[in-house]
């Protein structure tokens, strides 16, 4: 059975940032990309650097060597450690995507009004009605 | 059904490492400044005036930095920054914390890159830099952790200097090994640098060459690389051209008891380069008569080498297998923190299937056995 996890306010994490959260005892990198949530395993599955610290960045491409563009800004973190690059939005591997991804969880915005009914349990992140949440699920 | 669980967010936005259970011993960690003038006291006043009025000067047109822009900043993981901010390395609390104990450090190699004495034009200044250097070390880092272990960086350029500079800390056993720059005015294997190899074998000092350095010449044969990635591998090529000088040149001969260590350079070129040389002296030894033994026979005797930045091959086994063909009481387990090419040890652990013999061995056995250490 899946569990939800309330484990941040929509303003604690601005768009083109990230924060590391703890959910059912795992360690979560959260990113907001434009106003969107997601949500990584912060662990590199080549070393396990944590993602949480690593910069995020475009994709850099080039069609032939001398013409280059940098494409889906944002979109993308790099492992603060060996610089491996994974689609924030799925988890996927752009250094090796065929055997290589990050376990991404799903992430939504919820209101305050919406979580207070339950069912939820009650741990220790307060919950008001007035604001919006992340929440997390694993 | 779902629920949803409330929870508390870490107070820190840093991942903080599972300890892992093998002990380890590093053998290439970078100490830093957490700014150039922590190096001052350490020099003599005449050498704090000369730092200030003119500064370093290597072979080329950048006074204190490296000639190719690196994938970050102080070359150094994103993660490595302390929390006030000071270059990575430069915090001894935060290295204990982020590295020393979190993977289970026994002792760490000390490898400083600092204003590169060895490769300063003005001899006399690069003497009092490395004298310095070796001073802030202990200072620094050894007495405030006394897992760490400083390296005795010398002015090679200037033989009776580092032989000075050798002899003045050699007996202290907080110093475990000479430390010089691959990269020289001439090849390491020329006879201007024997003198410090006497000194090595006299004090019963292994050398420990880390790549790197700064001497003017292109990193390849066919002149200046374009990117970091061709920069990068030009480590292999180095280490090949300097292994090959300091054999072929006489040096192991001439000290049976000479230890290199090669730091960084990679491994799994060195069994093609034993082949090839072993080859070559078969069939061209009439202009090398001093050469009594194989290349390889040498290369297994006087060379170690360390692990980080590790090779990998599509299949792990092909690696077990490379290490072998090495020797696996001659390679050493090395991370290379703070910078960003970094090598977790369960990272190694993981790819290697080579027996738990060998595994302690790479891991702490061979650095105990080379540095003498309980």
């Amino acid at each position: 059975m899946s569990r939800r996890h309330v484990v941040a306010t929509v303003d604690e994490v601005k768009p083109g940032t990230s924060k590391l959260v703890s959910a059912g005892g795992r360690s979560i990198a959260l990113f907001n990309v434009g106003g969107s949530f997601y949500a990584l395993a912060d662990k590199c599955p080549h070393e396990s650097g944590s993602l949480c610290s690593g910069r995020i960045v475009g994709l850099a491409q080039a069609d032939e060597p001398g013409r280059y563009r940098l494409e889906r800004r944002g979109e993308f973190v790099k492992c603060p450690w060996h610089g491996w690059e994974f689609d924030i939005r799925t988890g996927q591997s752009y250094c090796d995507p065929s055997k290589t991804r990050v376990r991404a969880y799903k992430a939504e915005v919820e209101s305050g009004d919406e979580l207070v009914k339950g069912p939820y349990v009650a741990e220790t992140f307060p919950v008001t009605v007035e604001r919006n949440y992340v929440v997390v699920e694993i | 059904m779902s629920t949803t669980v409330l929870e508390r967010a870490p107070a820190a936005q840093r991942g903080t490492p599972t300890p892992v259970k093998l002990s380890v011993i590093d053998c290439d960690i970078h100490p830093q400044v957490k700014s150039p003038a922590e190096l001052m006291p350490f020099l003599p006043k005449q050498w704090q005036d000369y730092a200030r009025m003119f500064g370093g000067l290597y072979r080329q047109v950048f006074s204190d930095t490296l000639s190719h822009p690196r994938i970050a900043p102080d070359v150094a993981r994103a993660d490595a920054w302390p929390p006030d901010g000071s270059p990575p390395g430069s915090d001894v609390p935060f290295m204990r914390m982020q590295h020393l104990d979190a993977n289970n450090v026994e002792y760490g190699m000390l490898m400083p890159l600092n204003r590169g004495p060895g490769n300063q034009r003005n001899l006399d200044y690069g003497a009092a830099l490395a004298s310095a250097v070796n001073d802030w070390q202990i200072e620094k880092y050894v007495k405030a952790e006394p897992r760490l272990r400083a390296s005795i960086v010398i002015a090679h350029d200037d033989p009776p200097a580092a032989i000075a500079e050798i002899r003045k800390r050699a007996g202290n056993r907080n110093f475990t090994q000479i430390m010089m720059p691959p990269k020289s005015i001439e090849p390491l294997g020329r006879r201007r640098y024997w003198p410090i190899f006497e000194e090595a074998v006299a004090q019963n000092l292994p050398i420990a060459l880390h790549v790197g350095g700064v001497n003017g010449f292109p990193p390849t044969g066919g002149g200046w690389p374009s990117y970091y990635i061709e920069e990068q591998h030009t480590n292999v090529q180095g280490m090949q051209g300097l292994l090959t000088s300091l054999v072929i040149e006489g040096v192991f001969e001439r000290f049976p008891d000479l230890k290199v260590v090669l730091v960084e350079g990679g491994i799994a070129w060195l069994p093609a380069l034993k082949w090839r040389l072993d080859k070559h002296w078969k069939r061209l030894k009439a202009e090398a008569p001093h050469l009594r033994l194989a290349p390889s026979e040498y290369i297994r005797r006087n060379i170690w080498l360390t692990t980080q930045p590790l090779d990998e091959p599509d299949r792990d086994s092909d690696l077990a297998e490379t290490f072998e063909l090495v020797g696996f009481d001659r390679i050493m387990f090395s991370t290379d923190y703070p910078h960003w090419d970094f090598d977790e040890p369960r990272f190694l652990l993981g790819k290697l299937k080579i027996g738990k013999e060998n595994i302690e061995k790479i891991f702490s056995g061979n650095a105990k056995a080379l540095y003498g250490l309980a």
